[in-house]
């Protein structure tokens, strides 16, 4: 197994953090107060290619690797999450299915709209009864003639308010429990569908999170993803490729926070000299880098199994975002820790870290749900 | 004075074809200094690289931006020259994913050492040859901080040339471009081509390499060339080649004065204000 990065790879890293110190980090900390979605880096990431790395050049992506993803999201993610998971979001969560599981024309139709940043894309699973149990979902489809009519809510939905594409799960069939969940491709001006007031975060505030009504929303037939009945399926094997992302997001914020904490612990001074030279302070930042590598091969590997054509790696997934969305929370608690009471004010970056990791150990499944995975895979 | 034949270019005409122009921009890989901790090697003329990251030198990068926005604007070619080791092929090929047609990397072992003189007649001798309407570096390396091979290159070439400049436009057969002279102070300057401009930053908004860019600059060769290949000898190079020797490199003594004004806040600040209008601060 080569370890080592690939020559794109590196360019793509060296470009994206360029990039993100550039362009993204002076205004990380104006987004997390004002929660103003911020479009116009948006765009010039689209620009870039960077919202829709793997899907294939031919539908209008940029045709790289899982591994490459990673590698885009971690980056970014080191000056600001919030970026990192619209950005992940739109990739691995909105583009990636429509690619997998999608037919040619949904593909042509939609995969350069989300890959040029024209349309944004959202995913609609959890509800405001149904977050870890899928399966609980009360959204319902029937067919009427050429279109489904949905109803039903959605709530916490990551790009919702600001997305033109959503995928959106809710059952055909609800006598076949999970095996009655089907997938849709939701356009913002479907009739009878609407958004509900945007959440106010505690971290990732700028991600445009709102809730999804369906009432009575008329969706053309030919936009079911896939198979009536595949919905839990699509829902399953999308997620496992999506939270490596969150894991590589993890990874990069925990990154960002390391870096600040090293940074200052050298320029503090207290008893007369730099905190930096204090063993427990030592102590903490040893701590911290060790469980970033950690994570951070977490992630590669499982990204490396995908690109690898593995069938199954929902273990290894699963594995990659807890352990990484774990290290997310210790690491930038000890950056705060690090910093003192300063860690405490909106002066400095660490403590936004420190809100927006919390997160990544809920969506997308939260802690619980991927040792469950991971417990299921060790016992079968 | 040591001038080297060059191909002359078609310039004018091709200009007035709207065929385009034919552009090279020299480049070079910089350490970046700014946060990093500098620390002298044991040769005493170099510094320690390992943990230092590297990145195109920053007026070069303005440069090659400034090449690729005139060859979007007429049409023609970017070709990219850099002297450097092996790990320079990273910024030439990030310029190629940029947009960048060719890149050359000019090395030889030899090469070391060769101060701004010795490294302007190992491009001029590279160069000489191709066809080219303009040639663009950086105003100044933010590493060694010369300024010098720009205009020494142009002077080798027998073409003409200015520095600092931050503003290009191309008619007909000559190029308008504005120069900044301190004090605040811009002069405009007509100058026929073919010439060579060092690029003053803030020029112009580099560009990022995009995604197909870097997928494209992947299958793209990088030329080397060595001094055998460019036909120089081992006394044009180097040391040998070289106007100015490094001696060696030191860290300054970090200085602490401080003077204590004392009188009214009155006399004081007059105090302050001579003591900086005396430095020319203020």
């Amino acid at each position: 197994m080569d370890l080592e990065l690939t020559q794109d790879q590196k360019m793509l890293q060296e470009m994206v953090r360029k990039f993100a110190s550039t362009e993204l980090e002076p205004v990380a900390a104006e987004i997390d107060k004002s929660r103003e979605f911020p479009w116009q880096n948006i765009k010039k990431m689209a620009k870039l290619g960077l919202l829709g790395i793997i899907i294939p050049e031919e539908y209008g992506g940029g045709g790289l690797d899982f591994v490459s993803l990673a590698i885009a999201i971690e980056e970014i993610s080191r000056v600001c999450a919030t970026t990192g998971v619209i950005v992940a979001v739109n990739n691995s969560l909105a583009a990636y299915p429509i690619y997998q599981f999608g037919n040619e024309e949904q593909r042509k139709k939609y995969l350069p709209l989300l890959a040029r940043g024209e349309k944004l894309g959202a995913i609609g699973i959890t509800e405001p009864n149904a977050g870890s149990d899928v399966a609980g979902m009360e959204s319902t489809a029937r067919l009427e003639g050429n279109y489904y009519i949905l109803n039903g809510t959605k709530r916490f939905i990551t790009n919702a308010g600001e997305a033109g594409i959503y995928i959106v799960f809710a059952y055909t069939d609800k006598s076949l429990k999970h095996k009655g969940i089907s997938a849709f491709i939701v356009e913002r001006d479907t009739p009878g569908f609407s958004l509900g007031e945007h959440e106010d975060l505690m971290g990732i505030r700028a991600t445009a999170n709102c809730e999804l009504i369906l009432e009575d929303a008329k969706v053309p037939k030919e936009n079911l993803l896939g198979e009536e009945g595949q919905g839990f399926k699509i829902c399953m094997h999308t997620l496992d490729v999506s939270r490596i992302d969150i894991g590589a997001q993890a990874v990069g914020l925990a990154q960002g926070a390391l870096d600040a904490a090293i940074k200052y612990s050298k320029e503090r001074k207290q008893f007369g000299r730099p905190i930096c030279e204090f063993e427990l302070i030592q102590g903490m930042l040893a701590e911290m880098a060790t469980q970033i590598a950690a994570a951070r091969l977490l992630v590669y590997y499982a990204a490396y199994l995908k690109d690898k054509g593995v069938h199954r790696f929902s273990k290894e997934s699963s594995m990659a975002k807890w352990f990484a969305a774990e290290t997310a929370v210790n690491v930038t608690r000890k950056a705060c820790q690090i910093y003192g009471g300063y860690g405490y004010t909106k002066d400095y970056a660490v403590e936004r870290y420190y809100r927006d990791a919390k997160i990544m150990e809920l969506y997308e499944g939260t802690s619980e749900i991927q040792k469950i995975v991971i417990a299921r895979s060790l016992l079968a | 004075m040591l001038t080297y034949s060059y191909a002359m270019s078609t310039a004018f005409q091709r200009i007035g074809e709207e065929v385009g122009m034919d552009i090279i921009v020299c480049i070079k890989r910089v350490p970046d200094t700014a946060e990093a901790a500098v620390i002298i090697d044991e040769t005493e003329k170099g510094i320690k690289e390992e943990r230092l990251s590297f990145d195109i030198n920053e007026s070069d990068n303005y440069a090659l931006e400034e090449a690729l926005l005139i060859k979007e604007k007429v049409g023609g070619s970017v070709t990219l020259v850099s002297v450097g080791k092996k790990e320079a092929e990273e910024v030439l090929r990030m310029g190629l994913a940029k947009g960048a047609d060719t890149a050359i990397r000019l090395w030889d072992d030899k090469f070391m050492y060769s101060d701004a003189y010795a490294t302007a007649k190992i491009l001029a001798t590279a160069i000489k040859d191709r066809k080219f309407d303009l040639i663009l570096t950086g105003c100044i390396a933010t590493d060694d901080g010369y300024s010098q091979v720009g205009p020494t290159l142009a002077e080798l070439l027998g073409i003409p040339h200015a520095t600092l400049v931050t503003h290009v436009e191309i008619k007909d057969n000559k190029v308008k471009v504005e120069r900044e002279l301190e004090g605040g102070l811009l002069e405009v300057v007509e100058i026929e081509l073919p010439a060579l401009f060092a690029i003053q930053t803030g020029i112009n908004e580099p560009r990022y390499a995009s995604i197909i860019g870097i997928k494209r600059a992947a299958q793209k060769e990088i030329q080397v060339m060595s001094l055998e290949e460019l036909g120089l000898k081992d006394e044009d190079v180097g040391e040998y080649g070289s106007k100015i020797r490094l001696k060696k490199l030191f860290i300054p003594m970090v200085e602490k004065r401080a003077e204590i004004l004392e009188g009214t806040p009155e006399e004081v600040s007059v105090k302050l204000t001579e003591i900086l209008k005396g430095r020319g601060l203020v």
